[in-house]
């Protein structure tokens, strides 16, 4: 994992804060992501990492600080700045939010139609399957998300972030739920994502496996700050007592 | 103006409850605002709007053909009995269509559109929202409050009217099978009694009223579900009040828009 430092920024947030009520979620977060990089975003439940990540995306208002996403301030933008740079990320859910109203097929649409108008039908119905084959569902095409199982709907799910060949891809815990085999596929299309279209992605995950085999860095986020970064050697190398523990918990039966 | 401060430490203006429903109050304001906004501004949700107007219009018309119906017949057999100890049952036409036209057609079908209809767009905006679907569309470049909202709130608007004459019209019919039934009335001569009452401006109020339902229908639907929170017990909350609040205005409507039609008649 060589870092170059040559290559432009894509996210870059600075001392960003966030408060619901008295309950402070994120107290100062700093954070840079390079052209093409993967970052693993750890901490435990209820550290803010979702919220995080909706900053970015503009789904929330951050309190303070200044949160930049290719080179535009994304609580400072116009509407229709924001929705023009929503369509260069891509935003995977921790719970799919897949369309309960529609198929797999107008489910993967929706964000083609909507965003790339001079599409054809047989354009459109290529990118579906070429997709739904990369999260390796094809057979799935014209079934209800309700007949999914969870691990089949968080594919689909990322699917259809990946559907707009996005710059930045968002991954909130892609792989939590998941047994071990659909996880592994799952990171080998995180990482393979990452070298075919040049993405830069932030993965929010509970899964060592996960950050160790898709990242370059890993950030560990302990009472709304990063508490370490680096790469996954020099965090979980370091003498750090919560890195360890999370070391320690995914890791001990394997020893 | 003063602000006072609770038990808790919150800033009130004049008591936490009057408060609350001010606010309410103002977010619904800024919601209605929001849709004008978005429903005049380009691009416009064509097929989205369509697909609702089926959704509320056709998915609804058994339930309006057989509430319009039964109303029809039974409000028939209800009134011959006081007519006819005046001896003035060949007038029994004019009474029903009166009162069909111009008060039960419209009150009737917009108090089951608002059950079925309300509680349909809460429950569904409700689950989106609580399941971050909204939000998901937010994220995918689509603006959600005009994809879901807006063509909601459209299709209600227009299709409200069309069930409205729809129902009226059904009603008629009820009535007339039971009068040539009873007073082997001829359907030519059953409609030269029934329209000798009814004006124009009978129909276009009803049409007025209706729109005016319809519209507050989607609102109130909207307003809810869109704003839902809570999970799964947010949806169904959502979808209650959506019927609840939208029944509580359309009587509220209805008795202001009689006391204007009638001042001008
Ligand atoms: N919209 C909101 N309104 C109020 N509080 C919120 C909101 N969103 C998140 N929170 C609070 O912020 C905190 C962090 O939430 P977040 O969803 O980011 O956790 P997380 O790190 O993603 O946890 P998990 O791993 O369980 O998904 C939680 O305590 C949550 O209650
Ligand atoms: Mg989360």
């Amino acid at each position: 994992m060589i870092k170059n430092d040559s290559k432009p920024t894509v996210i870059s947030i600075k001392n960003l804060k966030k408060s619901f009520g008295s309950l402070k979620v994120l107290d100062g977060v700093n954070l840079n992501i390079k052209l093409g990089e993967n970052l693993a975003v750890l901490g435990k439940s209820g550290s803010g990492k979702s919220v995080l990540i909706k900053i970015i995306s503009g789904l929330l208002k951050p309190d303070a600080g200044t949160v930049e996403v290719l080179g535009l301030e994304v609580d400072k933008i116009s509407t229709k700045e924001l929705r023009t740079l929503r369509s260069k990320i891509g935003f995977s859910f921790q719970n799919s939010a897949l369309y309960d109203s529609m198929t797999v097929r107008e489910n993967l649409a929706f964000p083609l139609i909507r965003n790339k108008t001079d599409l054809s039908k047989s354009e459109i119905q290529h990118a579906i399957e070429e997709v739904l084959n990369q999260v390796g569902l094809p057979q799935t095409i014209s079934q209800m998300p309700s007949e999914l199982s969870g691990g089949q709907r968080k594919r689909i799910g990322i699917a259809r972030t990946l559907i707009l060949k996005p710059e930045i891809m968002l991954y909130d815990e892609p792989t939590a739920g998941l047994d071990p085999i659909t996880s592994s596929e799952i990171n080998s299309l995180i990482k393979k994502v990452q070298t075919q279209y040049k993405t830069s992605s932030i993965i929010i995950t509970h899964d060592l496996t996960c950050a160790k085999n898709t990242a370059d860095n890993v950030a560990i986020l302990v009472n709304g700050k990063f508490l370490q970064s680096g790469s996954f050697e020099e965090v979980f190398k370091s003498e750090n007592e919560i890195a360890q523990s999370f070391y320690e918990y995914n890791f001990i039966n394997e020893k | 103006m003063n602000t006072k401060t609770d038990s808790d430490g919150k800033k009130y203006l004049f008591s936490r409850s009057l408060d609350t429903i001010f606010l309410a109050v103002n977010n619904v304001f800024k919601f209605i605002g929001l849709f004008f906004k978005e429903a005049f501004t380009a691009p416009f949700e064509w097929k989205e709007t369509i697909n609702q107007c089926f959704n509320v219009g056709f998915k609804s018309l058994p339930l309006v053909s057989l509430t319009g119906f039964i109303i029809g017949i039974v409000f028939t057999k209800q009134s011959r009995p006081s007519l006819s100890t005046f001896g003035a049952s060949s007038w029994l036409p004019s009474l029903i269509s009166i009162a069909i036209i111009r008060a039960l057609a419209p009150l009737v079908t917009a108090l089951i559109a608002a059950g079925k209809v309300g509680s349909n767009i809460g429950a569904e905006l409700g689950s989106m929202k609580v399941t971050e679907q909204i939000d998901a569309m937010e994220v995918s470049a689509t603006n959600p409050f005009k994809y879901l909202v807006v063509t909601r709130v459209i299709a209600t608007t227009f299709m409200m009217p069309v069930l409205v004459l729809y129902s009226g019209l059904v009603g008629m019919l009820g009535s007339f099978m039971n009068i040539h039934q009873n007073e082997q009335t001829s359907f030519s001569a059953f409609i030269k009694n029934a329209f000798s009452t009814i004006s124009f401006l009978d129909i276009n109020s009803s049409i007025f009223k209706a729109v005016c339902y319809g519209f507050t229908i989607g609102v109130a639907g909207c307003y809810q579900g869109y704003y839902a929170e809570n999970g799964t017990q947010g949806v169904g909350k959502a979808a209650n009040t959506a019927v609840v609040v939208a029944m509580f205005l359309i009587f509220i409507e209805e008795m202001i828009i009689v006391q204007f039609v009638n001042s001008i008649r």
